[in-house]
């Protein structure tokens, strides 16, 4: 394969080749800006901070994801690009730090190719809500590419990269992969390190990964999992072996609560989970069919959980230190207040105050405390539900990539659209999103899975089967089925 | 109406670790402004905190020493308000479970030791530092420098107990002593080591019900705790006294004026929004670690000094003296092993307290210097009267810049001590048959005279005979004549 | 649980943020849509649960050495807007002023 298709290759197989010497690190990194950024970026707009001579600077030619490009959001602590959050607030900012999962990444011979668009500190759905303005989907430009973790989820579909950072705080990036037609995976709380996470809701923050291939899922899986000193909530412990990630699913059963989408949810992503469900019983798994806990449930959860954590990890962002500061601040309150309403989006500012009014004298107990009651209901009826199954199958949003202003008016329905995510981040179980094929008008369908905590191998090897049509031997090096790129319309 | 006042202390003791409370920046005083700073203390975005073990265990310490109940799985909070030398503007506290709770400080009072109840004991970080009023150009600024933020810090929370600001004084003294002792902070209010809040109110005596009160902050020595709540104690009376009624409010007391500012703040102002730091999971003390801490724990001040008092016939003073730091009562109790305590006693708390401060030295320096069994060397000839005290001074004085035992240094400097009955039999021979008159009165029952004739034989010796000796000798050989 | 304009500016106080009076109505209304539709979680039954927390394993706790995760002081200061003489600069601070 000539040098200018490496942008097709997986990760996997693009480490081999520069592993062995045949594919210049250059050629690598530089693949994706070379060919499909040429075709899609200016209308795209995943990338905010890119630097060829960071690029330039990185030259690795050792380690399993050696010379692979990895677009990291713009909310994970990178010394060579700014980290803005994508936020008016840091503007400019360079942390003097490398986030713990970006120091794995490049000792693992990755090459931080920029920094991807999201939601102003992941707050948002659809990637609408950035200082940078909105990302838009590949496979249809007039819509959302899903978020907060819209930019690299783009990216990676569009073939910049076959690796992305993402967070996921409620599903910021298991939907956004379900938009864009990749790979996405949230992890068990605390097998990824947080350290270097620009916090939004901490008890649920997790990095999470998209991918094009189950098999570069797995490579990055190893390369980032594991306890970091640095970070005290990451699990003591070796993470959890995903190298049998071609293990198939016979004798695996997994979670059917068919209740939670018999209304408000798009029949075209019905009919995909239906029919990935059909393809893994064809492969050897059982259904167990059951009801489950409502969604709405965590999402009330949710929003008083996140944004309570929010509106005090978020008060550090007042000008003194760091970032953005209004000129006008001639004393200490104006200094607070003109710096954070000037620096912060409506969206954040929005949460902030929800946060705040859940936290504050008189209401902590009726909502802050019954949030986290609640979400000790949810992490039991997780438990269960795993006492019955292996893994549990639903969608991973309600519908099909929206239209970009489409929700953007309307918080509550926009707070909608994580229903099916929220739940793993309350009971900090890992999810991953797997693209199922194309919905009529040729926009990406995906499922959703989630398994206990660490049960992040089960994942993988169902995503495997899905991938590879059943036949999970075919994800063997060249044989990988070829990606469903995006077409430009 | 006579009143009666309440008090309550909270006492912040920041804590001599290596490092801060959540990151492993040095915990030092006095490094270049903001050079002690890391993501974590500097509160940058994507940081997160560390619990350091020693912080915790200088806790479990404390908590031990007075008594506290200990709690196995504990919990840090944050406390969320504004401030600019709040890196994260949110500090990392304890709040519903905090480590320590109960427990009780004895306090020497005038009137006899009481004990003074506590609340709670938890552990915390500290804040940067702002300096102010400050000018850059033309305009007013402040300063901040985040060296000190992280730094781990004990709270202390005392029972509303205190009655009046001299008991409050008392029991800081004490903390103050206690801790040094337990070696978990140097203690100096002056650098800030120990800060302490008041939360004063006034009520009739004899009323059961508190009064309003009020929070007094910045009483940063002893004395102006003292100081600061006496100004309120008096402010709370007049008004109260002139039917006006007490706000509540928290008020900055100025050492330099001796005045109160009432702070000004906003209505909805101390509404701190606590709630468990996400970052931080639970603070699990293990059972063993409890063990090994009370087991490291050593005799506690008061138990000491009460020991001082009986096991050495100590006069409560001395004893309260010696037992002011452990080095010191270390210092004394080595020095005072097969030698009388008060001999002992009055040595250091005179010559070797005077030379330490004369030479501006630690006591650990001092005994390098001159260790106790060498100054037990120098006591026990004392005690033996081979020396005369005036001797026996200028032999310490040697001690404190030359190496030697006693005798090579009476032999280094030339002088020897007539002690012996041998050597001072016959100038108290002499002096008796030089002196007749004298001799005749004391043996008339004028035995004041004797002093006269303790002089002669000093005189005569050169000064070196030992006083008490001499006396014994003149009495014996007068004895002897008058009976013969 | 509906937030009236009040409710707004005590909570924007808290938090440090000045919500335009043009704004305020509309923040009011948003925040109570989400309100009502949080107390949702009301008809659960929540009373035996405990708050969710963490894993009993406890905090790791680091031993107390010194680690090189320090930050010169010429590069903490580059990112604030303003810093002289080794100090990061801030209005005023009036010593009995809640900022
Ligand atoms: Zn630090």
């Amino acid at each position: 394969m000539s040098a200018p298709e490496a942008w097709r290759l997986s990760a996997t197989a693009l480490a081999a080749r520069v592993r062995g010497g045949e594919l210049a690190v250059d050629d690598a990194v530089e693949a994706g800006w070379r060919g499909p950024a040429g075709t899609w970026e200016a209308e795209v707009r995943a990338v905010v901070h890119a630097d060829p001579a960071a690029r330039a600077a990185a030259r690795p030619r050792e380690g399993p994801l050696a010379g692979v490009p990895v677009l990291v959001k713009d909310n994970i602590c990178t010394t060579d690009y700014p980290t803005t959050c994508a936020s008016r607030i840091l503007a400019g900012y360079r942390p003097p730090y490398d986030a713990t999962v970006v120091s794995r990444l490049r000792a693992a011979g990755a090459v931080v190719v920029g920094k991807g668009n999201m939601d102003e500190f992941a707050m948002g759905s659809s990637t609408e809500y950035s200082c940078y303005g909105p990302t838009r989907n590949p496979y249809d430009l007039d819509r959302v590419p899903g978020g907060s973790s819209g930019g690299p989820a783009a990216a990676v579909a569009y073939g910049l990269c076959p690796l992305a950072l993402g967070s996921d705080t409620g599903g910021s990036v298991r939907q956004p992969a379900a938009f864009c037609g990749v790979l996405g995976l949230k992890p068990t709380y605390g097998r990824f390190s947080r350290y270097g996470l620009v916090a939004f809701g901490s008890s649920l923050d997790q990095v999470g990964i998209f991918a094009r291939h189950t098999g570069d899922l797995a490579a990055a899986y190893a390369a980032l999992a594991g306890p970091d000193p640095l970070d005290a909530t990451t699990r003591p412990g070796e993470a959890p072996d995903v190298s049998g990630w071609r293990a198939g699913v016979t004798g695996l059963s997994f979670g059917w609560p068919a209740n939670l989408w018999r209304e408000g949810v798009d029949p075209e992503v019905v009919g995909g989970l239906e029919e990935a469900a059909a393809r893994l019983e064809r492969s050897g798994a059982t259904r167990v069919t059951f009801d489950f806990l409502p969604g709405e449930y965590s999402v009330a959860a949710y929003y008083l959980v996140a944004t309570a954590e929010a509106s005090s990890n978020l008060a550090r962002f007042d000008g003194v230190r760091y970032g953005f500061r209004h000129a006008d601040s001639a004393d200490l309150r104006a200094l607070y207040t003109r710096t954070r309403s000037e620096g912060f989006g409506p969206e954040v500012q929005r949460r902030i105050l929800l946060g705040t009014y859940a936290l504050s004298a008189g209401y902590y107990d009726a909502y802050y405390l019954t949030a986290q009651r609640a979400r000790t209901r949810i992490r039991e009826e997780y438990r269960a539900a795993f006492a019955r199954c292996d893994f549990l199958m639903m969608p991973a949003a309600p519908s099909l990539p929206f239209r970009l202003g489409e929700k953007i008016e309307d918080p509550l329905a926009m707070y909608l659209s994580d229903i099916f995510t929220i739940g793993a981040n309350l009971a900090g179980i890992p999810g991953l999103s797997v693209p199922v094929g194309l919905s009529r008008a040729g926009l990406p369908l995906a499922v959703q899975m989630l398994g206990p905590e660490d049960g992040e191998p089960v994942l993988l090897r169902a995503a495997a089967v899905l991938e590879a049509g059943g036949e999970v031997a075919r994800l063997e090096g060249e044989d990988t089925p070829e990606f469903a790129w995006p077409t430009k319309r | 109406m006579a009143y009666e006042a309440v008090i309550g202390l909270e006492c912040h003791i920041q804590l001599a670790t290596r490092t801060k409370m959540f990151c492993g920046c040095p915990a030092e005083f006095g490094a270049a402004p903001n050079s002690n700073v890391c993501p974590t203390c500097l509160g940058l975005p994507g940081a997160l905190p560390r619990t350091n073990r020693a912080a915790v265990d200088a806790a479990l310490r404390l908590g031990l020493a007075v008594g506290c109940e200990l709690r196995p799985v504990s919990e840090f909070a944050r406390k969320n308000y504004f401030y600019p030398d709040m890196p994260k503007n949110y500090q990392i506290t304890q709040y519903d479970r905090p480590l320590c709770e109960g427990g009780a400080l004895p306090v020497a009072l005038e009137g006899g030791a009481r004990r003074f109840g506590l609340i709670r004991i938890h552990v915390e970080e500290d804040t940067g530092k702002s300096f102010h009023p400050e000018r850059h150009g033309d305009r007013p600024v402040s300063r901040v420098d985040f060296n000190r933020a992280g730094v781990p810090l004990l709270e202390l929370v005392s029972r509303p107990d205190f009655r009046a600001p001299a008991e409050c004084a008392a029991f800081l003294t004490a903390l103050r002593r206690l801790v040094r002792w337990l070696g978990i902070s140097d203690a100096d209010m002056e650098k800030g080591h120990l800060r302490c809040d008041a939360n004063v109110s006034l009520r009739p005596l004899g009323q059961e019900a508190f009064g309003t009160k009020t929070e007094i902050k910045n009483l940063n020595s002893i004395k102006g705790v003292e100081k600061g709540l006496h100004a309120e104690i008096a402010r709370q009376r007049a008004l109260l006294e002139s039917g006006g009624r007490i706000e509540q409010s928290t008020l900055l007391y100025d050492a330099d004026h001796d005045r109160l500012a009432v702070m000004r703040s906003k209505e909805y102002a101390h509404d701190y929004r606590y709630f468990p730091d996400p970052d931080l999971p639970l603070l699990v003390v293990e059972e063993t670690w409890i063990e090994d801490a009370r087991g490291a724990l050593p005799e506690l001040p008061w138990a000491r000094e009460a020991r001082f008092a009986t096991q050495y016939g100590l006069p409560g003073y001395d004893a309260a003296v010696l037992t002011e730091t452990r080095e010191l009562a270390d210092y004394y109790e080595d020095l005072a092993r097969g030698l009388d305590g008060k001999l002992a006693s009055n040595w250091v708390m005179t010559e070797v307290l005077r030379a330490v401060k004369e030479e501006s030295l630690t006591l650990a320096a001092w005994s390098a210097k001159v260790p106790a069994g060498r100054l037990r060397g120098l006591l026990a000839k004392v005690a033996a009267r081979e020396l005369p005290g005036p001797l026996a001074k200028q032999v310490f004085a040697w001690m404190r810049d030359e190496d030697g035992t006693v005798d090579e240094l009476l032999e280094r400097h030339g002088v020897r001590a007539q002690g012996s009955v041998a050597e001072l039999e016959p100038l108290v021979v002499a002096v008796i048959e030089a002196h007749p008159g004298p001799v005749a009165q004391y043996l008339a029952g004028k035995t004041a005279t004797l002093g006269f004739l303790v002089g002669q034989v000093m005189k005569r010796s050169g000064g070196q005979a030992v006083p008490q000796v001499v006396r014994e000798l003149l009495e014996a050989e007068l004895a002897r004549r008058s009976g013969s | 649980m509906a937030i009236d304009r009040a409710e707004v500016e005590r909570i924007a106080e808290l938090a440090r943020l000045e919500i335009a009076p043009e704004r305020m109505g509309r923040m009011a209304t948003e925040l109570s849509a989400v309100l009502e539709f949080v107390a949702a979680l009301g008809r659960l039954d929540l009373a035996r649960l405990a708050p969710s927390t963490f894993a009993p394993a406890g905090t790791p706790l680091r031993a107390d050495e010194l680690d090189d995760r320090r930050i010169p002081a010429a590069e903490a200061l580059s990112a604030a807007t303003e810093h002289d003489d080794g100090f990061f600069l801030v209005p005023p601070i009036v010593e009995n002023v809640n900022p």
